[in-house]
């Protein structure tokens, strides 16, 4: 029987999910009401200039990739999950569709962290 | 064929509507569902991300978006189904962990959920506390 | 054989499949005493009021593991369910789900039954031992490992609960893939590398989304969801260093 390929997606599903998890509930705070409503934090926080420096260290640009890739490649698998499990065959095209939209915004995120240079 | 076996005739029920059932799927529905709020955040991110590269006056109409109205209920939104997809996944862990041994004894899978849960308020927290900490 | 004070109304799926097109539900009125099971509600329907109806029993022990139903719209044992648990309101039996159904409560298990043997659900020992060697030594630690997971009576209570089943019958399912993992984690079994083959594809371990509910049915406390998604990991540990594994070393 042919082996599945699933270990591939699970496993980024499964860090994803572990990430967003432990953290996903904080950074929504900070970045969507603590930073844009000046509450329990300084709007100062997300300026352009601390920003661009936490995005330019090795750190911080590592941060923002795990983010928005793991976030990303965790929300594909239930996505396409729910399309299968409401009927909408996840066959190979809605599975090429998703993952590459995963993998194309994955990418992005590589090179517009890249681009900032250090 | 024999005459017997021309009298079966199986029949299959369809599966149209197969969640609405039970209320076990729902809830297992709802925590599939997160996960479009969760692509959400993160395109929102990766747009901030894009912004800020294309400089400060670009960055500042993301950061001026972000506080409007509609993008702040949003984030209500997106906060309230974030605390579920914590809860959700660390009901789950327990299921994907082997069994845990703890003085000889099997542990409880709800107590392994109380550990993640836990786990979850901790960290969160010391990533809020450390980014007022942080501030200028 | 009642006092036939307390009447309960059972609405019971049928389904004859050389005049029916398609099952439906019929009542009848049971009187009852306190003590009786779903089942014994079924059988007074068959003695005194309906002998056309078919159902599937044996031991009325919850250890056959036949007469697995849908009692309102939940998978569940009729000789485990008590009509006094439903009553006043009315009851409705119906075949298990996602099997197809042979005739009123009685379904097609054919699927089941080869899937199961599928699996290798026996010890495939590394050396066979010969009589006079004694028997395959186990501690309590080992037999640990795997004894919930042996404890299935194979009712396919799980298979009811199991929408991927449901949705695709190439699916395992819940109870086998359980079995599997129960032999595969048998100290004194050594036949992991042959199940696996099956474990590690689409219709093995992957096929399951978590969904949880065939632990939520068993009547035994298998907990079929946990069996399957601790073998994910190992399954992705074992996908990633399969090549840098010498050959035959993959489990």
């Amino acid at each position: 029987m042919k082996r599945s390929n699933e270990p591939v997606f699970w496993a980024l599903f499964g860090a994803g999910g572990m990430l967003s998890a432990l953290t996903g509930v904080a950074l929504v705070f900070v970045t969507g009401i603590g930073v844009p409503l000046a509450l329990l934090l300084s709007p100062e926080l997300m300026s352009y200039v601390n920003m661009l420096a936490f995005a330019q260290h090795w750190l911080g640009k590592l941060v923002i990739f795990a983010v928005i890739a793991l976030f990303l490649w965790h929300a594909t698998l239930r996505i396409l999950l729910l399309l299968h499990d409401f009927g909408i065959r996840a066959g190979p095209a809605s599975a090429l569709i998703g993952n590459g939209l995963a993998l194309l915004c994955t990418l992005a995120a590589a090179y517009l962290l890249l681009a900032l240079g250090f | 064929m024999s005459a017997q076996t021309d009298k079966r005739h199986p029949y299959r029920r369809p599966m149209r509507g197969w969640w609405k059932r039970d209320r076990y799927y729902i809830r297992y529905l709802a925590m599939e569902a997160t996960s479009i709020l969760i692509a959400l955040y993160a395109l929102i991110l990766l747009f901030g991300l894009l912004r800020l590269g294309q400089g400060e006056a670009a960055f500042n109409g993301w950061l001026e978006a972000l506080r409007s109205a509609p993008s702040v209920a949003l984030h209500v939104l997106l906060l309230l189904v974030f605390v579920y997809h914590s809860y959700s996944w660390f009901k789950v862990m327990p299921k994907t962990l082997p069994a845990i041994y703890w003085r000889g004894a099997k542990l409880p899978q709800p107590v392994i959920t109380r550990i993640g849960v836990c786990a979850a308020v901790i960290v969160n927290l010391l990533v809020i506390i450390l980014l007022t900490g942080l501030q200028p | 054989m009642t006092d036939g004070n307390k009447i309960i109304e059972m609405e019971v799926l049928r389904y004859r499949p050389e005049q029916d097109q398609e099952p439906f539900y019929q009542s009848y009125e049971v009187p009852f005493l306190d003590d009786w099971s779903v089942l014994q509600g079924l059988q007074y329907i068959k003695d005194d009021l309906d002998g056309t109806l078919s159902f599937r029993w044996s031991c009325r022990m919850a250890i056959c593991g036949s007469c697995g139903m849908m009692i309102n719209g939940v998978p569940g044992l009729g000789c485990r369910s008590f009509l006094r648990n439903y009553y006043p309101g009315k009851l409705r039996v119906a075949a298990l789900e996602h099997f197809p159904i042979e005739r009123d409560l009685v379904v097609v298990v054919d699927d089941f039954m080869n899937k199961l043997a599928q699996i290798k659900p026996y010890l495939i020992p590394k050396q066979v031992r010969a009589l006079d060697q004694g028997e395959y030594l186990q501690t309590p630690r080992q037999l640990e490992q795997y004894r919930q997971f042996s404890t299935c009576i194979n009712c396919m209570l799980c298979y009811a609960a199991c929408p991927q089943y449901g949705m695709n019958t190439d699916f395992t399912g819940p109870g086998i893939l359980a079995l599997m993992h129960r032999y595969n984690a048998d100290s004194r079994d050594d036949g992991r590398a042959q199940r696996m083959e099956l474990g590690h594809a689409d219709a093995g371990v992957w096929g399951c989304t978590a969904v949880g509910y065939c632990s939520e049915v068993c009547p035994k406390d298998v907990d079929p969801a946990h069996a399957i998604n601790q073998n994910k990991m190992g399954s992705a540990i074992d996908y990633f260093l399969r090549f840098v594994k010498p050959r035959g070393a993959s489990q």
